[in-house]
């Protein structure tokens, strides 16, 4: 009896903080598409989780990149299909790898810096303090976080993880592989088809926006004092790479199931 | 007898946290250009009495009027509108560190769209000069400053819009007997200048002495004490003779765990 009484209140709980981040989500897309705006505020979040994140994501997806194209030309070596190395490397870090990598590592950064932020503006009454000078914290904190990891996610960072990932397997094939660098880029080129790049892009739209809705729920909802703001943090950043790795899969089935 | 409506009216306010009853029935009012501070221990429901007159809390009964109009239940566009006539000094002065200072000064003033950025600058820097702070602290961050410069920025932040009523939430907690004194000191002449009602929650003495024309006193909840300020000495009660005097003795129990 007891047994079952606990998976009800799991439940329950589970349930009632699905239904409030629902709500927040929704509060902070209405917030973001109706005036007052803050440019400089978006300004701002698009560098420090746009600009700041690239070296990170680069070198990451680099290395990444490079190690798939020795596991690959090691693989397919024992069929004699070498040949095919260009072609996964690109499909394999486009659609999978590239929006992958670069979600769950902006996720450890940025959702743990929104939350980290915006906990201890709450715990010393910052978020009050926006109150009282009549400033919805809604459109002036969550709005344009939301917004700038939109906006760079697919447009900056998930665009640069999957050409770089595709840099380090071109270099390593080329370098140590003995690839012809001109068959290699034609191969690249020929085996990627849009429904990759549209995949890719769209992974990392709705990646950016749980990051984003992640790091701000956690981090506006923060009670307490440092230990409040270290476990929201934390909680960003897990709930965060769990609905990335979540989606990820929907969105792949959704694009390539059939 | 006057027919002045009162700046802040509040009557049978009430706020429970799940079983505990923070406020059980608060009545008071506040009229124009009134400085009043309420005193009491801690827990008593001061603070919580602050942030429901601000709207940071939701009160769960009772009513909070504002030159007469009613704050429960207004919507938030209205509530907002109303807040552009408060002011706020926190306890902990809550400056926004990924600002600089002027632009904290002049957030409400920039937020409200009032001026540009150049004329709110000009006026943060007025207002800091205004609290004894030179124009160049204006282009530090917040964690650059000292406790009481923080407190003297978060003092031009809440006057920086020339409100009609300014809240001061514990304004010399942590501060030297000096430095307290130096802000009691500006919180005095800083609400003459802009002839402001004043709503102060403390519970140093010295402050109430300096700050204010009334005092009130919560204990549990509710007002149990209301009068002038050279009145507390002889007020016949012994709650605020317990609590002016700091004596461990009395009415007053302080809720102590003990292990």
């Amino acid at each position: 009896m007891n047994f079952l009484a606990v998976i009800g209140r799991v439940a329950i709980s589970f349930l009632q903080a699905a239904g409030k981040i629902g709500l927040f989500a929704v509060s902070g897309i209405t917030h973001m598409l109706t005036p007052p705006y803050y440019p400089r505020e978006l300004f701002r979040q698009m560098i420090n989780i746009g600009y700041y994140s690239l070296p990170v994501v680069g070198l990451t997806t680099l290395f990444t990149g490079a190690a798939l194209a020795v596991n690959i030309y090691e693989g397919s070596s024992r069929f004699n299909a070498e040949s095919t190395l260009p072609t996964i490397v690109v499909i394999g870090i486009v659609r999978e790898l590239g929006p992958t990598l670069c979600g769950l590592i902006v996720a450890g950064r940025v959702s743990a810096s929104m939350a980290a932020e915006l906990g201890t503006m709450r715990v010393t009454e910052q978020i009050d303090a926006l109150v009282t000078l009549s400033t919805d914290p809604f459109k002036y904190l969550i709005a344009p976080r939301i917004l700038a990891t939109l906006i760079m996610m697919p447009l900056m960072l998930v665009v640069v993880a999957d050409t770089i990932g595709v840099l380090g397997g071109y270099l390593l094939a080329t370098s140590k592989l003995g690839f012809n660098s001109g068959n290699y880029m034609k191969s690249t080129i020929d085996f990627l088809e849009t429904i990759d790049v549209m995949a890719s892009l769209t992974k990392a739209t709705v990646f950016g926006f749980f990051i984003a809705l992640m790091g701000c729920y956690h981090g506006f909802n923060t009670r307490g004092g440092a230990q409040g703001v270290g476990i929201s943090t934390t909680n960003a950043v897990v709930s965060a790479c769990i609905m990335i790795l979540l989606s990820n899969y929907v969105v792949t089935e959704m694009f390539f199931s059939s | 007898m006057t027919d002045m409506v009162p700046k802040i009216s509040l009557k049978g306010l009430r706020k429970t946290f799940g079983p505990k009853v923070v406020l059980d029935s608060v009545d008071l009012e506040v009229m124009p250009g009134e400085s009043m501070v309420i005193i009491g221990g801690s827990g008593s429901g001061k603070s919580v009495t602050l942030k429901c007159i601000l709207g940071l809390l939701i009160a769960d009964g009772g009513s909070i009027k504002i030159d007469g109009q009613e704050m429960i239940g207004i919507s938030n566009s209205d509530r907002r509108e109303i807040l552009t006539k408060f002011g706020m000094l926190f306890q902990g002065a809550a400056l926004f560190d990924s600002l600089p200072v002027w632009e904290n000064v002049a957030f409400g003033l920039l937020a409200q769209r009032l001026y540009n950025r150049t004329d709110a600058k000009e006026i943060a820097i007025e207002k800091l000069r205004r609290v004894g702070l030179s124009p160049d602290v204006g282009s530090l961050s917040p964690a650059e400053l000292s406790g009481g410069m923080q407190k003297r920025v978060g003092l031009a932040r809440a006057i920086a819009a020339n409100p009609d009523i300014i809240f001061f939430d514990e304004p010399t907690t942590g501060l030297d007997p000096i430095m307290s004194d130096v802000i009691n000191e500006l919180i005095v002449e800083c609400v003459k200048d802009v002839g402001a009602t004043a709503v102060t929650i403390t519970h140093d003495m010295s402050s109430v002495r300096k700050i204010a024309d009334n005092v009130a006193m919560i204990y549990h909840g509710n007002i149990i004490w209301t009068g002038p300020k050279n009145k507390i000495d002889h007020s016949g009660s012994d709650y605020i003779d317990q609590f002016i005097n700091g004596k461990a003795e009395g009415p007053i129990k302080m809720e102590i765990l003990k292990g």
